[in-house]
């Protein structure tokens, strides 16, 4: 635990649960008759609603982006580091809101909730959700709160990938758009990776065809199996020798197939720790809606066509050594808008974090997330003294 | 620079950008100029710039910023999908600064381009006299550490220009306060520190 919990938290926070009873037909065509989303917020709305940031999760996030949910945690939220006050997203100006994505498993409706056509849980029967279903239900989540117009929409990685659905989906809701470390779609070799991992959880002889928990058991081995693989593409080449290098645990070769450096048991802790507390469903369905990913196909695969519909500030951030959301990536997403004359900055910071570095208090990462939410705030008529 | 000698400056290049165009900075710096063209002129751009805090500096001023390093071209951009291209004080400091230019005005319907003259008379007698590579306020550079690796005078550059079929619609030289005078009209070459360049396609 915080032997004190540090004045630039938001401090002991508490989720909330939503209730939406009108139908959300999904891209797949399926119909979600009514669904929860578990929220935190942080901060205050002010009274024209005009400070509401929406944060966006990625793969493996949840609502609790910050602070604590108890004086004992021993964590704070998954992005603390750039939420709170005096932070990045400043929680002394803007009013901010998380939540569980659809499909997720911690407390919005996903596969381990009730099923109410069976009254067992949906397992694999869960639909798979997509960005735009995503978007589509926090869009519902902004009119619940009374929230027209986010001043922002922020995200990173998956995360990214819902904030970018945003400019196009609802432009006329959405005043700044920051999308880091994500893509205008996955690669090839970035689905091969999440095919992989998700093949390591279906053929675990626990997977039950997804059914795992009416069957009372999960399969513990394939999601740990997937995970690691995950982490490893999190990671860089770089940033992985200079944590662990060789080190060997024992000290010394034993010529057996125990974890003998230290990188095979940070893995396999990584792993281990995952699985028993994420959902192997979940996990399948959010690998399912980043490959599905690819706003630029309606249009001819133009992406800055695609954008055409934007009105909002946009600014895009890459890490030098990511390679699962490599620079490049970023930079389609920049040319195009460039190309759509829409309003963007973009920054590629320095680190040898890989794609992990988007959660870390990275000095020059959060000079440039600063400068840009204070914009967000002035053009948004936050800033005491800023003339619009 | 100062204030004035900034303001001079962008006077300068002000002048000869048509209100409302479409602008791309090339090493945009802290972004002033971008700024004051949105601020006269309502021009829409954005700048290029690769030095970190210069980046940060732009966003703070909710200027369009994109970090690009200029060496590796302007692939990213269309054939003439941007009014006017500006660069100032940078085409020095490039890798190839006759391949920019042609990258620059096969985006940019024109270009406006600002450098230091090697040939002022200042560097010409401190090579001459001290025998040794001229350094000054606006060349503050020893050789072995100078980001200024293409140095050039006047007429290299008109000559590129001549070269590359590149049409000057004007050009004004001016001392380092950005003024100009009689003097420097008459011999631009040996008496001007800083150009500026208004070029398009013949």
């Amino acid at each position: 635990m915080p032997t004190q919990i540090p004045n630039n938290s938001v401090g002991i926070v508490e989720p909330k649960i939503y209730h939406f009873n009108e139908p959300l037909k999904l891209r797949s065509e399926q119909v979600l008759d009514n669904y929860q989303l578990m929220v935190e917020t942080y901060g205050t709305l002010n009274k024209e609603a005009s400070n509401a940031v929406l944060i966006c999760h990625a793969l493996s996030g949840d609502h609790h982006a910050a602070g604590y949910h108890t004086p004992d945690d021993k964590k704070p939220g998954w992005w603390d580091s750039a939420i709170g006050p005096g932070k990045p997203i400043d929680t002394n100006k803007f009013f901010v809101v998380s939540l569980n994505n659809l499909g997720g498993c911690s407390g919005s409706t996903g596969p381990t909730s009730t099923n109410p056509d069976t009254g067992k849980p949906y397992g694999s029967d869960f639909p798979i959700v997509c960005v735009r279903d995503w978007v589509h239900s926090q869009a519902r989540l902004a009119d619940e709160l009374g929230i027209q117009k986010w001043a922002a929409v922020i995200g990173g990685s998956l995360g990214g990938m819902q904030a970018l659905r945003w400019s196009i989906q609802y432009p006329e809701r959405i005043g700044h758009c920051v999308i880091i470390a994500s893509a205008p779609k996955l690669t090839t070799q970035n689905i091969a990776f999440n095919e992989v991992a998700r093949q390591a959880i279906i053929k675990d002889p626990e997977f039950h065809e997804g059914h795992y928990m009416a069957a009372d058991t999960i399969p513990k081995g394939g999601l740990t199996q997937a995970r690691m693989l995950g982490h490893i593409t999190y990671l860089s080449d770089d940033g992985m020798a200079l944590k662990f290098g060789r080190d060997l645990k024992a000290g010394k070769l034993n010529f057996n197939f125990d974890s003998e450096f230290e990188i095979e048991s940070y893995l396999r802790y990584q792993g281990e720790r995952f699985s028993n507390q994420f959902d192997a469903n979940t996990y399948l369905l959010m690998t399912k809606a980043l490959d599905y990913f690819d706003p630029a196909a309606a249009f001819d695969n133009d992406l800055s066509k695609c954008f055409e519909s934007a009105q909002c500030k946009f600014m895009v951030m890459s890490f030098s050594s990511d390679w699962r959301f490599s620079p490049k990536r970023s930079e389609e997403i920049v040319n195009a808008l460039m190309d759509a004359d829409k309003d963007v900055s973009y920054a590629e910071i320095e680190s040898d974090k890989g794609h992990d570095a988007f959660l870390l208090p990275i000095p020059r990462y959060m000079q440039i997330f600063d400068a840009f939410m204070h914009q967000v705030a002035s053009n948004s008529g936050l800033n005491e003294g800023d003339s619009l | 620079m100062s204030d004035n000698a900034l303001r001079a400056d962008f006077e300068i290049i002000a002048e000869w950008i048509k209100p409302n165009q479409q602008v791309l900075d090339l090493g945009c710096g802290q972004g002033q100029l971008l700024h004051h063209l949105m601020k006269t002129k309502n021009i829409k751009g954005y700048g290029l710039e690769i030095e970190e805090d210069a980046i940060t500096e732009c966003i703070k001023k909710g200027i369009n910023v994109v970090q690009q390093n200029l060496d590796e071209g302007l692939d990213n951009f269309e054939d003439n999908s941007v009014d006017t291209i500006i660069m100032t004080q940078a085409l020095q400091a490039v890798r190839r600064p006759d391949e920019l230019l042609d990258e620059m005005l096969r985006v940019g319907n024109e270009a406006i381009i600002t450098f230091p003259n090697f040939g002022h008379w200042t560097c010409r007698s401190y090579l001459m006299f001290k025998g040794r590579m001229p350094m000054s306020d606006t060349l503050p550079f020893s050789w072995y550490d100078t980001p200024n690796i293409h140095l050039c005078t006047f007429k290299d550059f008109e000559a590129l220009c001549y070269d590359k079929d590149i049409k000057v619609i004007s050009r004004t030289v001016v001392d380092n306060d950005l003024k100009d005078n009689w003097a420097i009209r008459l011999w631009p070459n040996l008496l001007g520190q800083v150009a500026i360049y208004h070029i398009t396609k013949r």
